[in-house]
């Protein structure tokens, strides 16, 4: 099995499979591309232990540097709220995806819809079946920052390590810090 | 279609054939003329008779489809891409590709139940008779509200079930036509139609549940059943052991009768794993129930049952291997599930015995449930004393050996539906520590996956059982057998307070066990809700799976909370098909408790249900294709469902738009206005991705627009605590709830005010709510 395979063996999307990401400059280029950019964190986020911390630490330094919505699903809200992160919003995972699957929606401050979900920490099916609603019955495009190759995304990154992860997203938070500073 | 149903009986008739007497003609169906309860508009509905009432549902919670993948691989011009907006070579989209699939699946799951009733009642009938009387308990009035509710009709003996069965047959046939290459293809239809065949899907499980309880005697709506032992290490190893899987009883209740016959009762161990275990226990507290789906594996490769016996329904297909590779004779006992066995129906049981032990026939097909009974018991005393061995010898691997071989490929993992870490607890293993192997066990499935992908061969999931060797030999637990339907007199008490939302609600712990991180957390969680007070009610594996764990005083949880269907009760009603006496109760709140006709007049009593009855079910493991259709079931009566994560794999939710006002309208009966009542409940069909997660939407969920201001001040207590708890502050969506100051919980009082005007909240007025135009009663135009 090479790295571009799904993380679950059977998970074979079909003819449009996401494009790889393996640098950070790439996701960070797809992010500030985007507008209206939300980050659905779930609750794997702050159970995955990795480099001392915890994954959600390296993503609470993702929605800083990005600025983007975030909204917790599963109890990822207490995991923020305990670093002093409060989420945007709380919901499931699956409320949220119908909401953007609904071009009339203006999102959690009704300022307009979003043009691009950024996923992580949620269990591998249920970020594959949410992403494949979204592909399938939205425009938003789909960034998956799991260290699992998601095939339904837009973009993903391929199976990595957590200790590779961790390594990419420092190097994208800084990407995307030096971009904000700089303007 | 009833109006249609004509019965004609003739005295005497001359005719140019000849002369006729007593001739009677029946086409169709007939209506009890001896029930002086009014007939309802829809008796035996046809797939559309409903349809108005489906799409009110539906106009609300619209269908979010999350595509399992892109294709359709369903007819040779497949197959198609649908990604998008593309269509199929037949013209179907992506979203009623879907509902296609949720059909599919709605129909598989009614067909099984159906299918199980009418083997059942054949066989019941062909035992007691046709007129053997249908007896669901003295204090059981309404002995069948489900099919008196669809079809209209009292059944009164086991002869009466079957019309009802003909019925729910030929909806389902029909159901399963449309699911066709080119017959329905918009999505909302096909979802109507999902719905129908949930409906349809309880009929089906109540003729089996009240067919069995009648005829079998089983615990007949008491509170207080027995307990049974559950768990391997209830099992006596030293007694031949036989074990039955599946669902359908009549072979368990053939070995038991054997046994009692021959007072070889108690010489033999009957064990059972899924709800053919339950039923089992409700014929005798004889047998002994070891676990839910997930513990075939585990059992077979502990070595202890000497003889296999399957019915019908989750049985593992490949367990014929497994129970020859274990050296257990293993005898299949319904058409459905024949396995490659020698049909043996008509031989002399000792001729099959002879060959089952004598090594010449690894199985037996055999129709007849006596004679499975005699075969069963006598392989087991057969084939025990040599098999002795082997149960000393349980899983037959050494993990450190095994762990020795594991290149960490990681493939393992990459299987398995839980993601379990298996390569890195492969790597302790073989240095040493079997610890984090034996972790795994509890959230473990049984599935195999792992040992399918694992390129060196190794047996991970025995593996895993023999480090977890010391946890499975003190599996033993108790579970309260299943009581059947929910007595009249408990509905008169407890129908008050739950359509006023003073009892915070009814939360029904039902379905398989694929759960995403072990059973522990179903146990939680039913533990949780019956502390808060709420009516706990559980069936099937879920019901298994709850009483698998204790609490610090060493108790499970029938063990420390009552049967009763009441405030704080853990009511187990019995197997998959006892499903519909928790739907019975629902509805028979609405004749029982607030004397609404029940006969054939769904449309309003599913109404009521929605509107009133604060019940919402969990299927945290559901897995099956039969619960997909008992969800369907209970989404028609605007019950919602909340599934585990691994039910986004369903295909599709049926969610509700908190944030747009204009679907939160109800008709207020009293006045004839559209009232806002806010979004309750707020879904009908949702997968939760954690436990907390499922707890905080099952509070929100049991809320209704007709709770008093006391009652919803005590269900926005639990909404709110459940909240603070497992996400952190105030729900942002609380003034969606809270309609005017005497909903707000005392002792949140000004804490919770403050929040409301710092959101601009206003009050809003309570109506007697319904969704029918047609007004259901008192409305003056
Ligand atoms: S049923 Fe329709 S979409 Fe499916 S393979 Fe056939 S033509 Fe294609
Ligand atoms: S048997 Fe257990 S470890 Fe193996 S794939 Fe299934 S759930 Fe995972
Ligand atoms: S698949 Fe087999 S070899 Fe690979 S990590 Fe798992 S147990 Fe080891």
């Amino acid at each position: 099995m090479t790295d571009t395979d799904s993380w679950q063996t059977a998970e074979v999307g079909g003819p449009r499979r996401a494009a790889v990401i393996r640098k950070a400059v790439a996701a960070a280029a797809v992010i500030r591309r985007a507008e209206r950019p939300i980050l659905i964190l779930g609750h794997r986020a702050g159970e995955r232990e990795c480099n001392g911390g915890r994954m959600i630490d390296c993503l609470i330094g993702l929605a800083r540097a990005s600025g983007c919505t975030v909204v917790a699903s599963g109890n990822a809200s207490s995991a923020l709220r305990e670093r002093g992160y409060p989420p945007h919003a709380a919901m499931p995972a699956v409320e949220l995806g119908s909401r953007l699957t609904d071009p009339a929606w203006t999102g959690i401050d009704g300022k307009g819809a979003y043009d691009l979900a950024i996923l992580a920490g949620l269990p591998y099916p249920m970020a594959w079946t949410l992403l494949s609603a979204l592909k399938h019955f939205s425009p938003v495009k789909t960034l998956c920052l799991d260290p699992g190759y998601q095939p339904q995304a837009t973009w993903s990154l391929p199976n990595i390590s957590l200790a590779d992860w961790a390594a990419f997203m420092h190097a994208l938070n800084a990407s995307l810090a030096s971009t904000e500073g700089g303007g | 279609m009833s109006s249609k149903d004509i019965n004609i009986r003739i005295g005497e008739l001359e005719t140019g054939i000849g002369h006729i007497r007593d001739l009677q003609v029946r086409i169709g169906r007939v209506l009890d003329e001896k029930w002086a309860e009014p007939a309802g508009p829809t008796p035996f509905p046809s797939l559309t008779a409903l349809r108005n009432w489906d799409r009110t549902l539906l106009n609300r919670y619209r269908p979010f489809y999350l595509p399992f993948c892109d294709l359709c691989c369903l007819c040779t011009y497949g197959k198609c891409d649908l990604t998008g907006s593309k269509r199929g070579a037949c013209g179907i989209s992506m979203a009623a590709q879907q509902s296609r699939i949720v059909l599919l699946a709605a129909c598989i799951g009614a067909a099984t139940h159906i299918s199980h009733a009418r083997e059942l009642v054949a066989h019941l009938i062909q035992e007691f008779g046709r007129e053997r009387k249908l007896d669901a308990g003295s204090s059981v009035e309404v002995e069948a509200p489900v099919i008196r509710l669809v079809c209209g009709i009292r059944p009164r003996t086991l002869a009466d079930l079957e019309p009802v069965l003909d019925y729910a047959e030929q909806q389902v046939t029909a159901l399963l036509s449309a699911t066709h290459t080119g017959q329905e293809g918009d999505p909302i239809d096909l979802e109507s139609k999902v719905l129908h065949a949930g409906m349809v899907d309880q009929v089906g499980m109540e003729v089996a549940d009240i067919a069995q309880i009648s005829a079998y005697n089983f615990p007949k709506a008491e509170p207080a059943t027995a307990l049974v032992d559950l768990g391997m290490a209830a099992v006596d190893t030293a007694k031949p052991v036989i074990l039955v899987i599946g669902h359908n009883v009549p072979p368990a209740a053939g070995i038991l009768d054997y046994l009692q016959d021959r007072g070889l009762a108690g010489g033999v161990e009957v064990t059972g794993i899924c709800c053919s275990a339950i039923d089992a226990s409700r014929y005798s507290p004889e047998a002994k129930i070891v676990g839910p789906i997930s513990w075939q594996m585990r059992y077979v490769r502990s070595g202890i049952p000497d003889v296999v016996v399957v019915d019908e329904q989750c049985i593992r297909t490949d367990i014929l291997e497994a129970a020859k590779a274990h050296g257990m004779p293993l005898i299949a006992t319904s058409e459905k599930v024949c396995l490659g066995l020698p049909d043996r129906t008509a031989d002399a049981a000792d001729a099959i015995v002879a060959d089952l032990t004598g090594g010449r026939s690894p199985g037996a097909f055999i129709l007849d449930p006596e004679k499975v009974g005699e075969v069963a018991v006598k392989t087991a005393l057969a084939v025990a004393p040599a098999r002795r061995a082997a149960r000393n010898a349980p899983y037959r691997v050494d993990p450190r050996e095994e762990a020795g071989r594991c290149g960490g490929c990681g493939f393992c993992q990459r299987a398995c539906p839980n993601d379990l870490n298996v390569p890195k607890a492969m790597q302790a293993c073989a240095a040493g520590d079997t610890g984090m192997l034996a972790a795994l066990y509890d959230a473990c499935l049984g599935c195999t996956r792992c040992e399918h992908a694992c390129p060196q061969g190794i047996p991970v999931h025995s593996c895993i059982l023999a480090a977890a060797g010391e946890s499975i030999r003190n599996e033993r637990f108790s579970m309260r057998t299943g009581r059947g339907a929910i007595g009249d007199i408990e509905i008169r008490q407890v129908g008050g307070p739950i359509v006023l939302g003073e009892i915070p609600g009814v939360v029904a712990f039902v379905g398989c066990a694929n759960y995403p991180d072990g059973g522990r957390e179903l146990a939680e969680m039913a533990g949780e809700f019956a502390t808060r007070k709420y009516i706990v009610c559980t069936s099937g594996c879920a019901a298994m799976t709850i009483g698998m764990y204790r609490n610090e005083e060493g108790k499970t949880l029938y063990e420390t909370y009552p049967g009763d269907f009441q405030a704080g009760g853990i009511v187990n009603v019995g197997s998959c098909v006892s499903n519909a006496h928790i739907a019975g109760a629902a509805i028979k709140i609405a004749s029982i408790f607030a004397r609404r006709n029940l006969r054939a007049n769904y449309e309003e009593i599913a109404d009521y249900v929605h509107n009133r009855v604060g019940a919402v079910g969990i299927a945290w493991g559901a897995m099956s294709q039969k619960a997909a259709s008992i969800a369907a079931g209970f989404w028609r009566l605007g019950i919602p469902v909340i599934v585990g994560p691994h039910g986004t794999k369903y295909r599709r939710m049926l969610l509700g738009r908190a944030d747009r006002e204009e679907d939160w309208y109800v008709l207020d009966a009293r006045s004839g206005e559209e009232v806002y009542t806010g979004p309750v409940p707020e879904h009908l069909f949702i997968a939760a991705e954690t436990p907390e997660e499922a707890m905080i939407l099952a509070a929100k969920l049991c809320m209704r627009p007709n709770d008093t201001a006391r009652g919803r001040a005590l269900k926005l207590t639990h909404y709110i605590d459940l909240h603070r708890r497992h996400r952190g502050g105030i729900p942002d969506d609380l003034p969606l709830f809270v309609r005017t100051a005497s909903d707000i919980p005392i002792t949140m009082k000004e804490e919770l005010l403050q929040v409301l005007r710092e959101k601009d909240w206003k009050e809003i007025r309570i109506p007697d709510p319904t969704l029918l135009r047609r007004p259901a009663r008192g409305r003056q135009d």
